[in-house]
């Protein structure tokens, strides 16, 4: 049997896939076999787009402030809490959240970590611009806002010689209620937005995921197959 | 001796300074190149930092949590530091929990940790030839460990260059136990480092990776359709569902089963008889008769007698199906949907007839039940019928092997003349018939003899069927 990801990508080329609803901890081991898989060239830059199930992380950075809801709230809410090695603070993921892993090989002429930050927030900007939403970065802050407030975080990690994974959390119809449950990133002032928010209307992960992907692959440089 | 600088790496151009958030090796720890040795973090980004070359991590000058520019060293390797510099090796082994980092201030305020190895005198003894040998195959480092382990370097096997034993092969042949305890280890002074007392707060330990649950066969065993540029005077329409399954189940079932293909052709003579016999009787009782009730008749008396023809394969298993269940294919223009006849073995020709006629005429009408699309064992499909001579179906996911007819069409064939007893040309119905065969479970013999049975039935089609 061929090596599925073979079959269907050329060498250089860029492998989506859409996973649907995976637990955080599946979503880590399956990014850390990604990156050993791209490190040994078994697979190509590889973007894994997910959401996930109510779940609060906690980076490297996190302050233990930054969860605003005790233990026993949290899970009469049904959110989960998960300590992980990315950089970044505190962070909630949920259903309605488009969550991209790009898993990509930033050797040999992409080896700038700021450079890769800023590229995936240009991903975002272009896929949200691209519903009709007006999108910037913030001097000084990781991730993407509008007017209304903080649409999409970001959060890598580099490991293996310069693999990426973690990535990006776009919330497209997130309940947004859930982000009183943190301090997002330890921005205590500013608010969160979603694209359903933004457009008054019930956006679709779906509807949200070809211009995520076209918009990846246009700034990251991935010809078409 | 090497003493190779481990600095804060340049990450990015605007990256000014990092924070060392973890040091995955200690001091006295063997590191190779490109071995994660500490973790650094810049605002929203974590990153493993490789081991510029081979050695043992000799000295840590930043401790975890500290801030430094880039370019600042924040340890040193040794490259050629020999056991000296190495911890005691009983003491890690004896700590009951996971070696705990040094703090700053420990470290910060120590002299570097200079070994004190001095390259022994590997000449120096009178080496008898089997020592002579060992040289050959290990460096002094090597030796010097054995020695002090007392481990007979023969013993080790060697992953280096023609079986050279090297100081990895040996410290993993120690860690692993293989070493005779047969001499302590010198008293060379532990990097003062070590003796620093443990880190107030121990590094945010990452997630435990939970079973997978079925995320493995989603990414991998998933059908993803690669995309491809549109052109401007090109139409972008979604899949509809039964277009998606359709493709996905396509995409699976090639990449599942390896294809083979076999032909036969058949004669419809008999049939076409039976038909006109009969095509007035079956109008009064309302049945509709066509020739692709005969195949499915034809197939279904002959299937039990080749077990692997319905069978599947199941991981390591075959499951050799109970009943014979005929998947259908009905064209659907657009689309195609393959409605099952269930245990049409039990089924006359007309009653194989009118349940085909049913599902087909349902699944125009888009009024087929689920359960009525499921548990195919062997499949008919017929591309013959808008005139193709012959296809290669693909194999159902799940089932062992698919038949298509082709064209049935007028021909002139050679046969023996009964009157004669020689040669003649005749005219004859004919139809290609091709066997599409998961070749993991059905050999081409098993395919032939499965063909040439069919082709018996179908010639000489029995009257009372």
């Amino acid at each position: 049997m061929p090596d599925p990801l073979e079959s269907v990508t050329s060498r250089g080329g860029l492998e989506v896939r859409w996973l649907g609803r995976v637990p955080y901890s599946d979503g880590l081991a399956l990014q850390e076999d990604v990156v050993l898989r791209r490190k040994s060239g078994e697979v190509p830059d590889t973007l894994l787009l997910l959401e996930h199930p109510h779940v609060i992380t906690l980076g490297t950075a996190s302050t233990a402030e930054h969860v605003l809801v005790g233990d026993q709230e949290r899970a009469e809410l049904g959110v989960d809490l998960v300590e992980v090695g990315r950089g970044g603070d505190v962070t909630y993921h949920g259903p309605g959240q488009l969550v991209g892993y790009p898993i990509l090989d930033l050797k040999p002429d992409r080896k700038d970590l700021h450079r890769y930050l800023r590229d995936l927030e240009e991903v975002v900007i272009r896929s949200v611009r691209s519903m009709g939403v007006p999108a910037r970065r913030v001097p000084g802050l990781t991730g993407v806002w509008t007017d209304l407030g903080k649409i999409a975080a970001i959060g890598v990690r580099v490991s293996s010689g310069w693999i990426t994974s973690h990535g990006f959390a776009l919330n497209v119809h997130t309940d947004l209620t859930f982000f009183r449950t943190i301090v997002p990133c330890g921005i205590s002032d500013q608010d969160v937005t979603s694209l359903s928010r933004e457009l008054g209307r019930d956006v679709s992960l779906d509807e949200v995921r070809p211009s995520v992907i076209r918009a990846f692959k246009e700034v990251f440089g991935h010809g078409s197959v | 001796m090497a003493r190779i600088e481990v600095p804060m790496p340049q990450m990015g151009e605007s990256i000014a300074e990092g924070t060392v958030s973890k040091w995955m090796k200690q001091v006295g720890d063997a590191v190779q190149r490109d071995e994660p040795i500490l973790e650094i973090s810049t605002d929203k980004v974590d990153a493993e930092i490789p081991a510029p070359s081979s050695g043992t991590l000799v000295e840590i000058v930043v401790a975890e949590g500290a801030t430094v520019e880039v370019g600042t060293v924040v340890g040193y390797i040794d490259t050629e530091v020999g056991l000296n510099a190495l911890p005691p090796l009983e003491a890690p082994v004896a700590e009951p929990e996971a070696p705990t980092p040094p703090v700053a201030e420990a470290v910060v305020d120590q002299p570097p940790v200079t070994p004190t190895a001095v390259e022994p005198d590997a000449e120096s003894g009178t080496p008898d030839s089997a020592e002579e040998r060992l040289r050959t195959r290990s460096t002094p480092v090597v030796r010097r460990i054995a020695e002090e382990h007392g481990i007979d370097i023969s013993s080790v096997s060697g992953s280096g260059h023609a079986g050279r034993v090297t100081k990895q092969d040996i410290l993993d042949f120690i860690a692993s136990g293989g070493a005779v305890e047969s001499q302590p280890a010198p008293a060379a002074p532990a990097p003062a480092v070590r003796a620093s007392t443990p880190a107030p707060s121990a590094p945010v330990a990452p997630a435990a990776a939970s079973a997978p649950s079925d995320l493995w066969k989603r990414f991998y065993g998933e059908v993803q359709h690669p995309e491809f540029p549109i052109r401007e005077a090109d139409r972008v329409e979604p899949m509809d569902k039964i277009r998606r399954l359709t493709a996905e189940h396509m995409v699976l079932a090639k990449r599942v089963a390896p294809h083979v293909h076999s032909f036969i052709e058949v004669d419809f003579t008999a049939v076409d008889a039976i038909r006109s016999a009969n095509k007035k009787k079956w109008a009064e009782q309302g049945a509709k008769v066509s020739y692709t009730s005969f195949v499915a008749w034809a197939v279904s008396r002959v299937l039990r007698e080749f077990p692997m023809v319905i069978s599947t394969v199941s991981g390591n298993n075959v499951i050799y199906r109970g009943n014979v269940n005929l998947g259908m294919a009905v064209d659907l223009n657009p689309g195609l949907i393959v409605p099952v006849i269930k245990d049409a073995d039990d089924l006359s020709l007309v009653g194989i007839a009118r349940k085909l006629n049913d599902l087909a005429d349902r699944a125009r009408t888009r009024q087929l039940m689920p359960d009525e699309i499921q548990g195919a064992t062997f499949s008919i499909t017929n591309p013959g019928v808008l005139g193709t001579l012959v296809g290669l179906p693909v194999i159902p996911k799940g089932t062992a092997a698919i038949l298509g007819t082709g064209a049935i069409e007028k021909r002139v064939v050679v046969v023996e003349d009964p009157a004669t007893g020689g040669d003649a040309m005749v005219i004859r119905k004919r139809c290609l018939f091709s066997l599409g065969y998961d070749h993991r479970i059905v050999d081409g013999a098993d395919a032939a003899r499965f063909l040439a049975r069919l082709k018996e039935v179908v010639d000489d089609f029995p009257e009372d069927a």
